[in-house]
């Protein structure tokens, strides 16, 4: 699957699309297709701070758990509370419906560490 | 084949046994327990005769695969071969009918036993003193790990970070959280080992330990050990050892003179004793002898021939374990470590290294290897070769049994990419090692020629490829009758 223009992403594979002052987040294509069929996502609580870099939800899938971390720091904003029932959205529409919270960006400065598109695009085909 | 669980088979009123009439007089239950804990239904229990009993289990046991049935590439890791010779020793009357609770002076054989077998472990890892206590290895690490804060904070320091690297075991991060450290990862550099720059940015003095696997769970060795041991010793941080893989390094290279402070093995996986079902476990605790203050009370002393239970320890963590820790299991290591004596303890790492260098050698041809070196007693390979047939890990995992084999652990290490990492152990002849390596490379043709063979896989077991991602998603966790 291409990866949408609009984005932005970490070398972690996960994607932020800025909408104002807000940042939704989730994790790429290619994550979803590294981690597997998703069984539970532990989403983080409402209101919750978390710095940039700091995890802030685990995906469980049948091979491991892993990491989602904040890319910008900030406050929580949203859950997708639908994740909790049906995890498989991640799997399903990783850029859309399976996107993971929200986050009221506290410094937009920080927006400028992350990568775009071509810099995501050459990461997966170099490695890290 | 149907497989019926005992309570699909249950009928009313079958009975595998005939209680006698009661011969004392009855009590109403709830004169003896309050009213509240008393189930209001009889339980359902499977209504069976002892012939069905019998047949239902006996086929049941007919189905496991252990290392007395086949070969499991699983390696130490998992539990490997347990002599019997061990069970006979652990079951001599001497030990096996003693009570905890008797006189020092009517036990002093077991207690020698004790004595003896934590000198052994304490020569084989380079440490001044051991502790038989903990139950298993992540006990072992809680233990380790408790020690190592005990002997800060006697120096007034409050350290509140533990490092671990990337490669490492779940149960480091695990244990350095459970014990109140906040966990710092370090990552792994280009030949699998700990990356000295990212070491040195995160060491400082609020670092009260780095727990290292040495081999790593890559099956590679460290060879910076003694810098990273620098490194961390000039911010007075400490180094824990994760003995999972001691296999690798026994009666070889000793982790104190790698410059480790505490250490734990797992008797149940390097020292040959049962695990698992058959278990209980062993974790061991080895330290330096600037940290013996602080060890689980009681140890073991000997003054003028007589042992005894020295239980005057001020500085000691307490206890870890009931008494002193599974002594059965402590006799079969000492039974193996006695057995094979120093000379054959260097054999067996030998030969674990040998046997796994061989398959390495002869796997690589068809498979990916994650890292090119010479490995210690396991390797991690995966599937990228594969990959454009449409094939993961888990399908070559699934079709081995098809072939008789165990798999062999999978998705670990983390840093892999459908990592599969295959330790066959010692005991293992070139013969046995040469079947596995046939079956291996029939399954990398199949997955080139008739990859659904291998993607439905296994074929020829009782029940087919299980929905993982359905039984984690609803998991259905007991039986109910419809």
């Amino acid at each position: 699957m291409e990866n949408p223009k609009d984005l932005k992403y970490t070398k972690d594979h996960e994607w932020v699309r800025v909408e104002g002052n807000k940042a939704v987040i989730g994790v790429t294509d290619v994550a979803q297709s590294l981690m597997g069929d998703v069984v539970f996502v532990e989403l983080p609580e409402i209101d919750a701070e978390f710095a940039a870099g700091e995890a802030a939800a685990n995906i469980e899938s049948v091979k491991a758990v892993s990491e989602v971390f904040a890319p910008v720091g900030g406050k929580i904003a949203e859950v997708n509370t639908a994740l909790e029932d049906t995890p498989e959205l991640i799997n399903k529409d990783a850029f859309g419906e399976g996107w993971i919270f929200t986050v009221e960006i506290s410094d937009s400065a920080e927006l400028d560490n992350l990568l775009t598109v071509e810099e995501y695009g050459k990461l997966l085909v170099e490695g890290e | 084949m149907s497989k019926r669980l005992i309570f699909e088979m249950s009928r009313p009123g079958r009975r595998g046994v005939s209680l006698p009439e009661s011969d004392v007089p009855e009590t109403e239950l709830s004169a003896l327990i309050p009213r509240e804990y008393l189930r209001d239904e009889a339980p359902s229990l499977p209504e069976v005769s002892e012939i069905d009993v019998v047949r239902h289990f006996t086929e049941l046991s007919t189905l496991n695969h252990g290392v007395d049935t086949g070969f499991y590439p699983l390696g130490s890791c998992t539990m490997k071969y347990n002599p019997k010779v061990n069970e006979d020793m652990s079951r001599l009357p001497a030990f096996a009918a003693i009570h905890p609770y008797q006189p020092e002076e009517t036990v002093q054989g077991a207690l020698e036993l004790m004595f003896l077998t934590e000198k052994y472990l304490a020569e084989i890892a380079g440490m001044s003193k051991v502790t038989l206590q903990p139950a298993a290895g992540a006990h072992g690490e809680y233990t380790g790990m408790a020690i190592i804060n005990a002997y800060h904070r006697s120096r007034g320091e409050n350290r509140t970070k533990v490092i671990v690297p990337d490669s490492a075991h779940g149960t480091n991060p695990a244990t350095a959280n459970v014990c109140g450290f906040r966990i710092v990862q370090v990552k792994s550099d280009e030949r699998g080992g700990v990356d000295l720059e990212s070491l040195r940015a995160e060491m400082d003095e609020e670092v009260a330990a780095l727990m290292l696997t040495n081999p790593n769970t890559l099956g590679l060795f460290d060879e910076n050990i003694q810098e990273i041991a620098r490194i961390v010793h000039e911010k007075g941080g400490l180094l824990y050892y994760d003995g999972a893989n001691a296999n690798a390094i026994m009666g070889i290279a000793r982790p104190g003179d790698m410059g480790f402070d505490v250490i734990h093995f797992n008797l149940h996986k390097t020292f040959s004793t049962p695990h698992g079902g058959g278990g209980p476990g062993s974790g061991p605790v080895g330290v330096k002898d600037f940290l013996e203050p602080f060890l689980p009370k009681p140890v073991i002393g000997v003054k003028e021939g007589r042992y005894y239970l020295d239980n005057d320890r001020p500085q000691s963590i307490g206890k870890v374990h009931s008494f002193y820790g599974n002594f059965g299991v402590v006799v079969k290591a000492y039974a193996y470590i006695r057995a094979l004596g120093g000379e054959g303890l260097k054999y067996v790492t030998e030969h674990a290294v040998l046997n796994a260098n061989y398959l390495m050698k002869k796997l690589r041809e068809r498979f990916h290897l994650a890292y090119d070196r010479i490995c210690k007693h396991e390797f991690v390979l995966n599937t990228a070769n594969q990959k454009q047939y449409g094939i993961h890990t888990l399908d070559i995992a699934k079709r081995l049994l098809d072939y008789g084999y165990h798999p062999p652990t999978i998705y670990f290490p983390l840093i892999v990419e459908e990592a599969m990492m295959i330790e066959p152990t010692e005991t293992e002849s070139k013969d046995t090692l040469d079947q596995f390596v046939d079956a291996m490379l029939k399954i990398a043709d199949e997955a080139e020629t008739n990859a659904e063979l291998v993607k439905e896989a296994p074929h020829s077991t009782v029940v087919g490829r299980l929905d993982e991602t359905l039984a984690a998603r609803q998991p259905v966790l007991r039986f109910k009758p419809e």
